[in-house]
């Protein structure tokens, strides 16, 4: 099962490679990681998607907790929460392509964010599902480059943040 | 008062209530020492680096107290990551100090440069780099709170030169706030009354003791709540003498090298209360076939070592002694009467397994038996002494014939299995108990891992008694070998090996040697009887073995007997 994780981890030198060294020592899967400082700039949020059975969930959320940088953890239960990632993607522009990625573009509020004689760069921001469809349906028309963000969640409101 | 980091250093040792220090100078610490110099903290100079960490190790399994060893930067540095992996496997409460270049070549390569925050991130509880000094007395203090609160653990702080020489105020803080770190030390009531409701219908329980016991000082609330519910009470390697051995409900140790009742009693137990142990694979074998008919109860101070191996059905998160407490305190009034009656076909079951196999070497004429040394060892000191082990067989058969009356006498590396841990740890141990009878029982292997520090031990006159069960090889690995790789004895046998007697008295030590069975007493009768630190060096049968023996992965009832 894919989990989102959010973890709030003290503003300091080090905490990324704690949190990082965590995961890779314990064989631990990391499927993306995203890392910013919050609104209190002591104190930064982690979004990290992974994977794992519940008993490797529950250990990783555990071991994570145990971290002593690290101040709170939530696992994001689907549905409960918002999420967005960033793509930056590189598409082969041709006479054929070129109404498609526009066409593209106008259904997914993307944007044309930088043109070649042969490429067109594009931008997508959404949740992971709208990620995946757009990079499915670039795909065919020629895809170079693709450059991700990695996804920032928050939990929707009521949850008072977390 | 502006004060330097390195008198901030010493003056927040002193207020953490540190005597001893184990540790070895080098270019970024002179400053350090410099204050050292007219301080009343005793320092103890080993030879290597890992011995400090040992010894700061050995101090604190011995006293309870945090250990505290001193190192320069770079080889310094690197050569304590043995000790703190040692320390961290086991959780041991110590604080390493190492220096550091200074924070403006950090990253330059400089000279004696290494990135040990970086190194010994995963070997540690928690580790820090000082970068300004102003943080220094602060850093000190979260650096001892961490070590000694929660689930102990080694904790690692560097210091830059620059920060050794800055100056600043000094204040040294009375708590460390981590807000990010709050152990839990009250264990769930309501999953406290769950787990006694458990032990009050199982009619098949048994106790199975860690380490953590023995961290949280609670051997007396475990014997008394063993004995007062009539459990039987087996402990892993890391829990002998949390409870007493020679008690009629001590099962022995449980595990690849337990005694066969105690394997039994879990492979046949309807449940399993597990306290402060952390179900490591040595302990349970094939783990789907682990107390496979038992409800398991876990109480651990660490939320991480419950349903990591083993799926748990009733977990307490709490302080291992918090927990007895409590639960001591809930067992009074006639329901909890009857409990010999209860429990009588379970502990007519495990007397069975007892009479049907109980640990036995043959004591001949002519070859000494290794075990035949460590229970003479025992019978020689009333087992009133501090035994340390090196690894291999030689801790083995500690474990199996050293009985343990308490806790805290027994030092030895079981999650890593360190070999060179038991004589610097014997020193560190001596050091805060000069009076105390303390042994390492060791291999020929292991003991050539640290043996430079028989120079630390006579220096400083810290009479500790080495007892080599010198068999010629690396002996369990030998074990293994016969036992799996067709006797195909690659690289173990150690055709060359120094003279343990002219080795000792070459470093100012007594060197003892027996030979022949006869020999054994009065060799080590001699060795108690001298005032300084003694090598004994025992002619072991080579090719004797440990047992019972479970094989890596098979399942605890799969004992080899022999
Ligand atoms: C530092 C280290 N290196 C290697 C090992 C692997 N090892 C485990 S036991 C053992 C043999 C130890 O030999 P010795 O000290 O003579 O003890 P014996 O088993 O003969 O009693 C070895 C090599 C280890 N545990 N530690
Ligand atoms: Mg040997």
């Amino acid at each position: 099962m894919r989990h989102t994780i959010n973890v709030l981890v003290e503003n300091e030198f080090g905490v990324l490679a704690r949190v990082a060294g965590l995961f890779s020592g314990r064989g631990f899967n990391i499927d993306s990681l995203s890392v910013a400082e919050t609104q209190d700039p002591t104190v930064s949020l982690m979004t990290i998607v992974t994977r794992g059975d519940d008993q490797i969930i529950e250990q990783i959320i555990k071991q994570l907790r145990k971290l002593v940088n690290v101040l709170k953890v939530t696992d994001l239960h689907e549905g409960q929460y918002l999420d967005r990632e960033l793509v930056l993607v590189k598409v082969t522009a041709t006479a054929e392509t070129k109404p498609e990625i526009l066409r593209l573009m106008d259904i997914f509020r993307g944007k044309i964010v930088d043109v070649s004689p042969k490429t067109y760069t594009v931008e997508v921001t959404g949740g992971e599902d709208k990620i995946r469809a757009v990079l499915e349906l670039l795909r065919p028309l020629g895809i170079k480059e693709v450059v991700r963000t990695g996804k920032v969640a928050m939990p929707r409101g009521m949850q008072n943040g977390g | 008062m502006e004060r330097t980091g390195a008198e901030i250093f010493v003056e927040s040792l002193r207020k953490e209530g540190v005597h001893t220090l184990f540790g070895y100078p080098g270019g970024v610490v002179l400053n350090i020492y410099d204050v050292l110099y007219d301080s009343d903290i005793r320092h103890i100079l080993v030879r290597h680096e890992q011995a400090a960490v040992h010894a700061a190790d050995g101090y604190a399994r011995a006293t309870g107290e945090v250990g505290v060893a001193l190192v320069t930067s770079g080889p310094g540095a690197t050569n304590t990551v043995t000790g703190l992996a040692t320390a961290y496997m086991d959780s041991v409460p110590i604080v390493v100090f190492s220096g550091q270049v200074p924070t403006h070549l950090i990253g330059n390569d400089a000279f004696q440069e290494a990135d040990i925050v970086g190194i010994t991130r995963p070997c540690t509880k928690h580790n820090y780099l000082v970068k300004d000094v102003r943080n220094l007395a602060r850093i000190i203090k979260e650096a001892f709170y961490l070590a000694r609160s929660g689930r102990p653990g080694p904790v690692l702080v560097d210091l830059p030169k620059d920060v050794i020489v800055g100056r600043t105020e000094y204040v040294y803080p009375e708590t460390a706030k981590l807000r990010g770190y709050n152990p839990t030390y009250e264990g769930h009531l309501g999953q406290i009354k769950k787990a006694l409701k458990a032990i009050h219908e199982s009619r098949r329980p048994v106790v199975y003791a860690g380490g953590g016991v023995i961290l949280s000082n609670a051997s007396r609330e475990l014997t008394e709540f063993a004995r007062r519910l009539r459990l039987p009470v087996t402990t892993t390697l890391m829990g002998l003498g949390a409870f007493p051995g020679s008690d009629p409900l001590f099962l022995g140790m449980l595990g690849m090298h337990g005694t066969y009742r105690a394997n039994m009693a879990v492979s046949h137990a309807d449940l399993l209360v597990a306290v402060g142990a952390r179900f490591d694979d040595r302990v349970t074998g094939k783990i789907d076939e682990f107390a496979p008919n038992a409800k398991i109860v876990h109480v651990d101070i660490d939320p991480t070592s419950i349903s990591k191996n083993v799926q748990v059905d009733i977990p307490i998160v709490g302080d291992a002694k918090n927990v007895l407490k409590k639960m001591l305190g809930l067992v009074h009034g006639a329901e909890w009467g009857g409990r010999d009656e209860a429990l009588q076909g379970w502990h007519a079951e495990i007397e069975a397994w007892r009479r049907a196999h109980h640990m036995d070497y043959g004591q001949g004429e002519e070859v000494i038996k290794p075990q035949y040394v460590v229970e003479q060892l025992h019978e020689a000191t009333g087992g009133r002494c501090i035994v340390s082990t090196e690894v291999g067989q030689n801790q083995m058969w500690a474990a199996q014939y050293f009985r343990l009356e308490e806790p805290r006498c027994w030092l030895t590396s079981g999650g890593l299995g360190t070999m060179g841990y038991g004589f610097p740890a014997a020193i560190g141990a001596q050091a805060a108990f000069p009076d105390r009878v303390v042994i390492d029982i060791a291999g020929d292997g292991s003991i050539q891992m640290n043996i430079q520090e028989l120079a630390t031990a006579v220096q400083y006159e810290l009479p500790v008694k080495v007892a080599i069960l010198n068999n010629g090889f690396l002996g369990m690995v030998r074990q293994w070998q016969e036992l799996f790789y067709d006797r195909r004895y690659s690289h173990t046998r150690m055709d060359v090996a120094p003279d343990f007697v002219k080795l000792a008295e070459a470093y100012g030590a007594l060197g003892l040697r027996a030979t022949r069975p006869g020999e054994v007493r009065p060799v080590i009768e001699q060795a108690l009887a001298h005032p300084g630190p003694v090598l004994m060096d025992f002619h072991v049968d080579p090719e004797e073995g440990v047992y019972p023996m479970v094989p890596a992965g098979a399942p605890l009832t799969k004992m080899l007997l022999l």
